[in-house]
Order: structure tokens, then C-alpha cells, then sequence
């Protein structure tokens, strides 16, 4: 225990308390009310109501929980897959290589996602790989924008994950495709699990580069966000920030669950 | 829950003959393993033949489980070839080489169940379920463990884990079974039972070549047929169990295969006589012991074990010399002696002593036979 006294602890108790009530929990309370705020001229709400809710409702809301979900889902997978790949292959590699590319596999997370969206502007506006004004480019930038923690996560796993599973499974004659699905990747299960979920999160909230590449149609929740409270209607914005929150808050519980399974 | 011993009843109960005489020799050809320009193993000779236990021991870094995981595949030889059977396995892959490995920490897959981490090489190799049913029963009983086929890993011990990787590597029936380090995660009471219990195993399975590397002596010396000690990336010794233990070949040998009192001598007669006895002398006493080829006035080492020295002489105890009593530790089964002499100390482990010892600091003879006494040359390495 770093803190023995009780008067000390209880200083340490109150110091997160502050920290976390003004930094967290302050600005979600505000979004939550004012997505249920009639009138907020005052302190708090002259009231509350639900129209915010099923005004976004009849407009485009669930499209763009649809768009948001199917992006998300689409880029994490893919991320998952190539991340997944790309940790496997890097492990068998020399220390200096790997070390090499996975600091490239980061470069894309150090470097703003405006710039990342106008990069693939540029470079997918002319044939032969026109993407510009496809969901395709929007897929593209989120895949680009999460990877690296997908591979971040499926690195650290394996780096946990002693070599002797492995080999034993190649003693008693298992060869690379068997041993990679029935050994490894269920031994990796929860680090998957938990890279999915981190692609998915930061999918679901990301606006930088979907703001520059996303085509009419194919509006997700962040850019939704922001477009309402770029024309002043913030009780609709924070309406759909709640729909944001409570979408991917229940797919994290469902992975968690998942995730919990697999390390049972 | 109790686990029955691997016990003769459990494998006449399951057929083992179709284990038995399923091991083949394996054969080192001048192998060396380099991780750059570090040699790790220097070209290595050696052959264990069908059906034996040959341990590897030696310190860390000695280069012991390098060479059994050159046999398993995992390292690639920088020169030499290896064999096991009649198949040159140097550039087959692991899979392809008809193994069975068990390793320190078990490594049973903890998402299967214990009947499908041993049914696992099997269903890998592609067996027809018939056959994997009947496979994973057998060794599954081999080892005592029938009661436990539903479990998963974490449900078990330390040791019924163990007992479970040694049922998963004898299911593929190996050519050779690699035991890598197999006890060293175990505490010492559940380490001397498996250790019994795997000699029992190879004596039920006698056809089964084993190549078991440890750091632990008494495993080496309980198990083997055949021990090779590595020093160094290199084979300090390799012989007969008893042989090496009896009559190291050199101090190295002598010092890490059980606990070796070396008093420095001078020969004065060579090995004569059909038990090959050279004299040696220790100051002014004349010491008769199990000679080589050493000649008389070469400087060599006389190796007697603790508790080979008798406090009383008799017609079998010959050998005499007299050592100053430094220290006494009763440790139970044993006490412990440490006495001087001639400058070098000297350990006795007597079962019991007289009714009355001497003070510590007096002189105490000590007494020992010719046939359990050997002359040591200084190291020899390689």
C-alpha cells in the first residue's frame, strides 16, 4: 500500500474524486442533460423533454448509427485481420526489422487524422484508384487510423504468450495452419477481443478524417455531431452523442463478455 | 483428489506393448548450434541408443537444451547432421520429426479439455477418431489420470498437469520422448514421487528412447541409463550412470554428478591388479584407489563421496587418513562432518556417529575403501 494513513488515503480518494467528476464525468452529464434540456438559460435545464431524441430519430439519426456501426465494424475487422497478420509475421522476423516496422505501423496514430484524411484525398482522387466519393475511402481511412493499436494489442499478446505452446504443438505434429488456429489464435482469443473493441471505440468516435473523405449518404454519428452543432442545434448534437455512447458501450460489454468467456 | 500412481496393473490394463519397442536411436553427428558468432553447442558426437534414458545435465547455459531442441527442430544446426532412426531429421521441421516433448512449465493448451490437449498430436496428424478415442484412453490410464479426461488444465496440479503432457506426448507414440527440464516447476516432495514414477513409466515402456535434460542430479542420476554432463557448449563427460558416478573422469564430472571430496595426491604405483588399484600418497599415508593410466610421481586428484568415509576402520576400510574436526551439522537422516585435511576440506555424511565425538578442532582419522575411491585427473574439457 503506498498510502498507509487513513486521512491520507482519504485525501488521495478526494483528489480523484475532483479529478475525475471535473475532467470525466462533468462533460457527460452536461451532454446528457442538455440532450434532455427543454430551455438551458440558467444553471441547469428550465426542463426536460425527449424531443432532441425523437427529433434526430425522424431525421437521419439511424442512418448514421447504421453507417457508424457497419464502418466501424468493417474497419476493426480488417485491422483485426492485418494487425493480427502482421504481429505473426514480425515475431519470426530479425529484432531489428521488427523493430523497424513496427514503429511504421505507428505512424499513421502520430499523425493528425485531418491530415490523414486529406492524404487520401489526394492520393485516391484520380484513376486508377478513384475512391474519392466512396464508402470505401471512408472504410480505408478508419482501417489506416486504428490499425496500429490492433497491432499494438495482438503484439503485446504475443509477446505473453510462452513459445512452448507453440512448439509443442509442432513436436506432436501439428503443422503451421493447424497450430496457428487451434493453438495460438484461442490463446491470443482475449487480445483479439480486446483490439476489436479499442478498433471498434475509436471507429465509432473518430470525425478528423471522415470529415474530409465521407461521400453524401454515408454520414456517420461523429459527422452528424458536428454538423448539428456547427448550425447551433446542440441539444440535438448532444441527443446523438448519448445514441453514440450507448451504441458502443453496449458492443464493449458484449465483447468484454466475450473476452471473459475466452480467459475462463 | 489423490491420483493413482503410474502403475504396472495401469499399463498392463492398456495394452502398452503397443508402446512398447517404439523407440529409435537417436545420433548426433558433429552438431554445433551458433546464434551469430557465438557457439552455443560445439560440434557434438553422441548416440543414445533405443529405448534409453540418456540425461544431459550441466549449469546454465551449458548447452544442454540447446541440443534437445536441435533434435526438436527449433534450432537449426550450424554444422553436423542428426539422426533419429534410419531418417537424417536435420532439415525435416518439427512436425515432420515423430516426437513427443514435454516441457518445464506443461504447456497444456488451457482452452482444451485433458482428453483433447492429449488427443491433440493426433487429431493434428489427422487419425481417425476410433484410433484417437482408444489412444487418448490408453495414455490417459499410462499415467493414472483416467478420472480427470473432462478437466481443464487449471483444474489440476502441478504434477497431475505433468502427468497430463506426458500422456499427450506418449499418445503420438514417439520415436523419441524430449523431456525438457520436466520437474523444475514442481516442489521437491511431488518432484522425488514423479521422478519414481517416470522411471516406473520407462520400465513399463522400455522400448521408449528418451532424451531428458535437467540441472538436477538426483533426476539425472535416478533416471538415466546414460548421463552426458555439458560444460561450456561442450560434452564434459558422457558414460554409463553408475560409471561416471563411480569413477568420474574428471572434477567437473566428479563435483557436479553428487558431492565429491578431491584431495590432491601424488601416484606411487600405477593402476595393477584385476581391479586396476594405483597407490597414491597424501602426506605420509600410502592410499590405495581405482587407477587409469597415471604414472608414478604424476599430480592427480583423489575422489572419495562423503558418504563413503567411515569414523571406524575395518578389513574392507583400508584407506586411512586423518583430518582436523572443523564442523558438525546433524541435518536428521544424516550428519554432516567437515573436517581439514592437509589443507583441503573435507565432507563426511555418516548415517551414525560413536557415542562420543571428538571436540571440534582435534584430530579424527577417517577411513574408506579402495573400490569406492577413483583417481581424477585435473579438468579436462571437451
Amino acid at each position: 500500500m503506498l498510502v498507509w494513513s487513513r486521512s491520507g488515503r482519504m485525501l488521495i480518494w478526494a483528489a480523484f474524486a475532483l479529478v475525475f467528476g471535473v475532467l470525466f464525468l462533468a462533460p457527460l452529464a452536461v451532454i446528457l442533460l442538455s440532450s434532455l434540456a427543454d430551455q438551458w438559460n440558467g444553471v441547469l435545464p428550465s426542463g426536460l423533454t425527449f424531443e432532441h431524441y425523437t427529433d434526430v430519430a425522424q431525421g437521419a439519426a439511424w442512418k448514421a448509427v447504421k453507417a457508424s456501426l457497419i464502418t466501424g465494424f468493417l474497419a476493426s475487422a480488417l485491422a483485426l485481420v492485418s494487425g493480427t497478420w502482421a504481429a505473426l509475421a514480425l515475431r519470426i522476423q530479425d529484432a531489428t526489422l521488427a523493430r523497424v516496422l513496427g514503429v511504421l505501423f505507428f505512424i499513421p496514430s502520430a499523425v493528425p487524422s485531418v491530415s490523414v484524411g486529406l492524404g487520401l484525398l489526394v492520393a485516391f482522387s484520380h484513376p486508377p484508384l478513384l475512391l474519392n466519393g466512396t464508402i470505401a475511402i471512408v472504410m480505408v481511412a478508419h482501417f489506416v487510423l486504428i490499425s496500429a493499436f490492433t497491432f499494438g494489442n495482438v503484439s503485446a499478446g504475443l509477446a505473453r504468450l510462452s513459445p512452448d505452446f507453440e512448439q509443442v504443438a509442432s513436436s506432436l505434429g501439428a503443422r503451421p495452419a493447424y497450430r496457428l488456429w487451434h493453438v495460438t489464435l484461442p490463446l491470443l482469443a482475449p487480445y483479439l477481443v480486446a483490439a476489436f473493441g479499442l478498433s471498434f471505440a475509436l471507429s465509432m468516435g473518430e470525425l478528423g478524417a471522415t470529415v474530409m473523405v465521407y461521400p453524401p449518404g454515408w454520414v456517420t454519428l461523429p459527422v452528424s455531431i458536428f454538423s448539428l452543432t456547427d448550425r447551433g442545434d446542440v441539444f440535438a448534437g448532444a441527443a446523438l452523442t448519448i445514441i453514440l455512447v450507448a451504441a458502443t458501450l453496449v458492443l464493449l460489454l458484449g465483447l468484454e463478455r466475450l473476452a471473459g468467456r475466452q480467459t475462463r | 483428489m489423490s491420483v493413482p500412481a503410474f502403475t504396472g496393473s495401469n499399463v498392463m490394463d492398456v495394452d502398452a506393448a503397443k508402446i512398447r519397442g517404439a523407440g529409435s536411436n537417436v545420433h548426433f553427428d558433429k552438431v554445433s548450434v551458433a546464434y551469430g558468432a557465438h557457439v552455443v553447442l560445439h560440434p557434438l558426437t553422441l548416440d543414445i541408443a533405443p529405448g534409453e534414458i540418456l540425461a544431459m545435465i550441466g549449469p546454465s547455459g551449458s548447452g544442454k537444451t540447446t541440443a534437445l531442441r536441435a533434435v526438436a527442430g527449433f534450432v537449426r544446426p550450424a554444422s553436423g547432421r542428426i539422426r533419429i532412426g534410419a531418417t537424417d531429421v536435420t532439415d525435416l521441421p518439427p512436425y515432420e520429426r515423430g516426437l513427443g516433448m514435454v516441457v518445464q512449465n506443461y504447456a497444456l493448451f488451457p482452452h482444451m479439455r485433458v482428453e483433447d490437449n492429449v488427443a491433440f498430436g493426433l487429431r493434428a496428424q489427422g487419425a481417425d477418431k476410433a484410433l484417437i478415442g482408444e489412444r487418448v484412453k490408453d495414455s490417459l490410464a499410462t499415467v493414472g489420470m483416467s478420472g480427470f479426461s473432462k478437466r481443464y488444465p487449471r483444474e489440476l496440479s502441478g504434477g497431475q498437469q505433468q502427468r497430463v503432457a506426458i500422456a499427450r506426448a506418449l499418445a503420438v507414440r514417439p520415436r523419441v520422448l524430449l523431456l525438457d527440464e520436466p520437474l523444475s516447476a514442481l516442489d521437491a516432495q511431488i518432484r522425488r514421487n514423479m521422478v519414481e514414477e517416470i522411471a516406473k513409466l520407462h520400465r513399463d515402456l522400455p522400448g521408449l528412447t528418451i532424451l531428458y535434460v535437467t540441472h538436477d542430479q538426483t533426476e539425472a542420476l535416478t533416471l538415466a541409463d546414460k548421463i552426458a554432463i555439458m560444460r561450456d557448449g561442450r560434452v564434459s563427460s558422457h558414460g554409463p550412470t553408475t560409471e561416471l558416478y563411480r569413477r568420474p573422469p574428471n572434477r567437473f564430472t566428479a563435483e557436479f554428478l553428487g558431492r565429491a571430496n578431491l584431495l590432491p595426491v601424488t601416484v606411487a604405483e600405477g593402476a595393477a591388479g584385476p581391479k586396476g588399484l594405483a597407490k597414491a600418497k597424501l602426506g605420509d599415508a600410502v592410499l590405495a584407489g581405482a587407477g587409469r593410466s597415471e604414472k608414478p610421481g604424476d599430480r592427480t586428484l583423489l575422489c572419495i563421496r562423503p558418504q563413503h568415509l567411515s569414523l571406524t576402520g575395518d578389513e574392507e576400510h583400508t584407506n586411512r587418513i586423518v583430518g582436523t574436526l572443523k564442523e558438525v551439522h546433524w541435518q536428521g537422516e544424516l550428519t554432516h562432518l567437515v573436517l581439514d585435511v592437509d589443507g583441503t576440506p573435507v565432507r563426511v555424511s555418516a548415517t551414525r556417529l560413536p557415542v562420543s565425538l571428538p571436540e571440534r578442532g582435534s584430530a579424527m582419522p577417517l577411513f574408506f575403501t579402495p573400490g569406492d575411491t577413483s583417481l581424477v585427473p585435473e579438468d579436462v574439457r571437451g
